[in-house]
């Protein structure tokens, strides 16, 4: 469940924002800097920090998913392991990458 | 004797295919690009253009948003299929996504290219 509400989140808003950035980022070195100002706001980094964690944990989910698609820890009590551990997965990722990033 | 007949679309199992392999390019494309940030963050401007003037870098970065917009493109349809029953609303959301991811596709190419 939470695989899809984070896919459709990943879809909009995350694609039009991800575009967005890549465009000012890209544009000229004016809105580079502008674009680098405007990511050091906390509200902005907590925002992208949240974003992060949408991101790895489908990603993380998706390596779930391709697991089991070869047969890996497909027992009932396996993917309900494997599910605990995707969610604590993505967030200690999340954290990790978060920490760094701040 | 019931005699069980598959029916549908048939298009199910290409998109359960489709949807692994966009997924499987993506997560390399990510990994290369996370260990080439890491390895050698661009710092300016200048050289953050760099990056995105080799044309295969370029040509790698479009791949994954083809592979990103079909991935998508395949996960709203059956999220919408699953949980819009009305066909008329489901159509026209399916319809928006499309144009959607259209969009960005062009854009996409716009951003990689200039």
């Amino acid at each position: 469940m939470l695989h899809r509400i984070s896919g459709v989140l990943l879809f909009f808003p995350g694609i039009p924002i991800l575009l967005c950035s890549l465009q000012t980022a890209m544009d000229s070195p004016q809105s580079y800097i502008e674009f680098q100002s405007f990511l050091a706001t906390p509200l902005i980094k907590g925002s992208l920090i949240l974003a992060m964690w949408f991101f790895l944990h489908h990603f993380c989910a998706g390596i779930r998913h391709l697991a089991m698609d070869l047969h890996y820890g497909v027992t009932l009590e396996q993917s309900r392991m494997s599910g605990k551990l995707v969610l604590v997965m993505g967030i200690l990722l999340t954290i990790l990458i978060g920490v760094k990033l701040w | 004797m019931v005699k069980l007949a598959v029916t549908g679309a048939h298009y199910g199992l290409r998109d359960w295919l489709v949807q692994r392999i966009t997924a499987a390019l993506m997560a390399v494309y990510l990994v290369l690009l996370a260990t080439i940030l890491i390895a050698s963050p661009p710092h300016d401007y200048a050289a953050w253009r760099m990056l995105f003037s080799g044309q295969w870098f370029r040509i790698a970065s479009f791949l994954f948003f083809v592979s990103l917009f079909w991935h998508a493109w395949i996960g709203m349809r059956n999220i919408l299929m699953d949980y819009i029953h009305s066909t008329g609303t489901r159509l026209l959301m399916q319809i928006l996504v499309i144009l959607a991811l259209l969009f960005y596709a062009v854009w996409s190419v716009d951003i990689l290219w200039r």
